[in-house]
């Protein structure tokens, strides 16, 4: 009996920060050679630009290079009080839940299918699951031939209903087509994470459940999801992280990197005021109440990871 | 029940239609011209033209310099790929060795430097890291391509708990044996993690490989252009052009994706472990 749980010891590992060996080496010199590459690495690519960040938002850049001056939070009122930013963080806000939401929902659906069926069931796996390795622009480039205005066949398909479709020009027909290509390219990590947690539940559990309940459908809610719960959560945060940062190739590939009225996220939005507005103190301020967003996002999660963990 | 099964193959079958379809199609119109794309959408048949846009996009010079080609941007996808994955997990590796196996005054402290990273991805702190790769006259360079990008902990923290769960009695043994710090890891700790290791390369490979906005900012000379940041230079062609190269925009697409998704679908059982324990 004392092997069924070997996962145990790991976890408690894992969740108190400060686990330790309880032998371990005492030699001093060598431990610092040994972390000198990753900290020197972090340093100068990571604490000096995020540190550099958080300066620039106080300042006002000259655009023609004469030096800055101190503003103070001239450049965080600016920004918060802005309509633009409000209308791009508007988006950003129902971009991020419905890609999240419809990733989240499909993946689920197609796992638990897969879980349940006994032929192909390897073949669906992995014709499910490969599109993970496709990089962001390239399913942003596919999406734009998919829903291009002379060639694309879900232009054709939707016109036969009377929608006619304009990828760049309308508004909400350039977000659709954002949604869909950030959907198509999430599904497969959400279904690899969704299919392991199924997995993992054992097959007593499902026995003794379908003994209870006859309707799979009830057992589906009653057992089978708040089992998924730890990895439902964890995921929702990956999700919110990928809509937020990752689907930057995305959009920059379905605007064909030339923005105009079209819908762009938060990240966006910074990347455009810095390297093409060269508004360094008002995309620094973004950089800066994005990261908040991002610290927040990251403490709720360590916190599920450890709820995680309890539930293995 | 038979039934129950039927439904679940038409609803799996439905996602596989639609992850597969849209690859599927780029293929297909990959392989006629772009002529005949333009004129009748999107093919749904191999077409006469065969792979001659992949050799097309394979061997003709093209951007303002005539310097680059899709073999070019191929070799520099490959050095971001390996050089991320390798350098990141040879700096990790080495950190959480420290980390885990040392007992040594600064411990927690460089624990919590490190731990740090995770909470700004890049694109949060894009121009500050891109003024100071400038300033350190590492634009247009490999290493300014690929080091900036390795400064986040994730694979730290893979090791680091993979290393918490080796047994500590490997470690009184080898120590009663007379190992000293280096044979230990060099010929316990790396063998028993080539697992690992391998779970953790595919990630990163991918991870590398599929880079967008750092390489589109930080490789301005064409000669360092990746397959996945040509497709910019592809859109920025397009927008004035008569009839769009349609097909060579998907062979462009379909060879920036082969590579990472052949090794995601050979290398699976591993590519999966590395995800789902890697955490992200």
């Amino acid at each position: 009996m004392w092997r069924a749980c070997p996962g145990n010891r790991k976890a408690r590992y894992v969740v108190r920060g400060e686990a330790m060996k309880k032998v371990q080496f005492n030699t001093p010199a060598i431990p610092y050679l040994l972390l000198f590459p990753q900290i020197a690495i972090v340093a100068v690519f990571f604490l000096w630009p995020a540190a550099e960040a958080v300066r620039s938002s106080f300042y006002l850049e000259d655009p023609f290079g004469f030096g800055s001056t101190f503003v103070g939070f001239d450049n965080f009122i600016d920004t918060v009080t802005s309509t633009n930013y409000a209308r791009v963080a508007r988006f950003t806000g129902v971009f991020t839940f419905l890609v999240t939401v419809l990733s989240l929902g499909a993946a689920l659906l197609l796992a638990v299918k897969a879980d349940k069926v006994l032929r192909g069931a390897s073949s669906y796996k992995t014709l499910l699951m490969w599109v993970y390795a496709v990089a962001p622009p390239v399913a942003g480039l596919i999406g734009i031939l998919l829903f291009d205005q002379h060639v694309g066949p879900i232009v054709k398909f939707v016109a036969m209903f009377g929608w006619h479709m304009q990828i760049g020009v309308d508004y909400y027909d350039t977000a659709f087509a954002m949604i869909i290509a950030s959907v198509w390219k999430q599904i497969p990590v959400n279904f690899i994470f969704f299919l392991s947690g199924l997995q993992g539940i054992s097959k007593s559990v499902q026995e003794a459940a379908s003994i209870d309940c006859r309707s799979g459908f009830r057992r589906f809610w009653t057992v089978t999801f708040p089992l998924l719960a730890p990895t439902g959560f964890f995921l929702l945060i990956i999700n919110i992280t990928y809509a937020l940062f990752d689907t930057f190739g995305i959009i920059d590939v379905v605007l064909k990197t030339e923005p105009g009225n079209n819908p762009v996220t938060l990240v966006y939005k910074v990347y455009l005021d810095g390297f093409r507005g060269n508004d360094l103190g008002g995309s620094s301020a973004q950089s800066v109440l994005l990261m908040l967003v991002v610290f927040i996002l990251t403490i709720i999660q360590f916190r599920l990871i450890e709820r995680r963990v309890h539930y293995t | 029940m038979r039934k129950l099964q039927i439904s679940d193959h038409i609803v799996l079958l439905a996602g596989v239609f639609f992850m597969v379809t849209p690859v599927v199609l780029a293929f297909l119109t990959s392989t006629h011209d772009a002529v005949t794309i333009y004129r009748t959408g999107l093919q749904y048949s191999i077409g006469d033209q065969g792979l001659s846009a992949y050799e097309t996009v394979l061997t003709r010079a093209g951007g303002f310099t005539k310097e680059v080609n899709g073999m070019v941007m191929l070799k520099n996808s490959m050095i971001l790929g390996f050089g991320f994955a390798i350098g990141k997990i040879v700096i990790s590796m080495l950190a959480a060795y420290a980390i885990v196996y040392f007992r040594f005054p600064a411990a927690s402290f460089c624990f919590w430097v490190i731990f740090c990273t995770l909470l700004l991805p890049l694109e949060v702190r894009i121009l500050p890291s891109y003024e100071i790769v400038q300033q350190l006259g590492m634009v247009n360079t490999y290493s300014g391509l690929i080091v900036p990008l390795i400064a986040s902990a994730t694979g730290t923290f893979f090791f680091r708990q993979f290393f918490l769960s080796v047994p500590d009695e490997l470690l009184e043994a080898a120590r009663i044996d007379g190992a000293g710090p280096w044979k230990f890891f060099i010929d316990i700790l790396v063998p028993i993690s080539k697992t690992m290791i391998a779970a953790i390369f595919i990630i990163m490979f991918v991870y590398g490989w599929n880079q967008y906005l750092w390489p589109t900012l930080i490789t301005t000379d064409e000669g360092f252009f990746t397959l996945v940041r040509g497709i910019k230079q592809i859109l920025q062609v397009w927008v004035g052009a008569q009839i769009p190269d349609y097909d060579q925009a998907m062979a462009l697409a379909i060879l920036a994706m082969l590579p990472p998704v052949l090794v995601v679908i050979v290398f699976q059982s591993w590519f999966i472990k590395g995800l789902v324990e890697s955490d992200k």
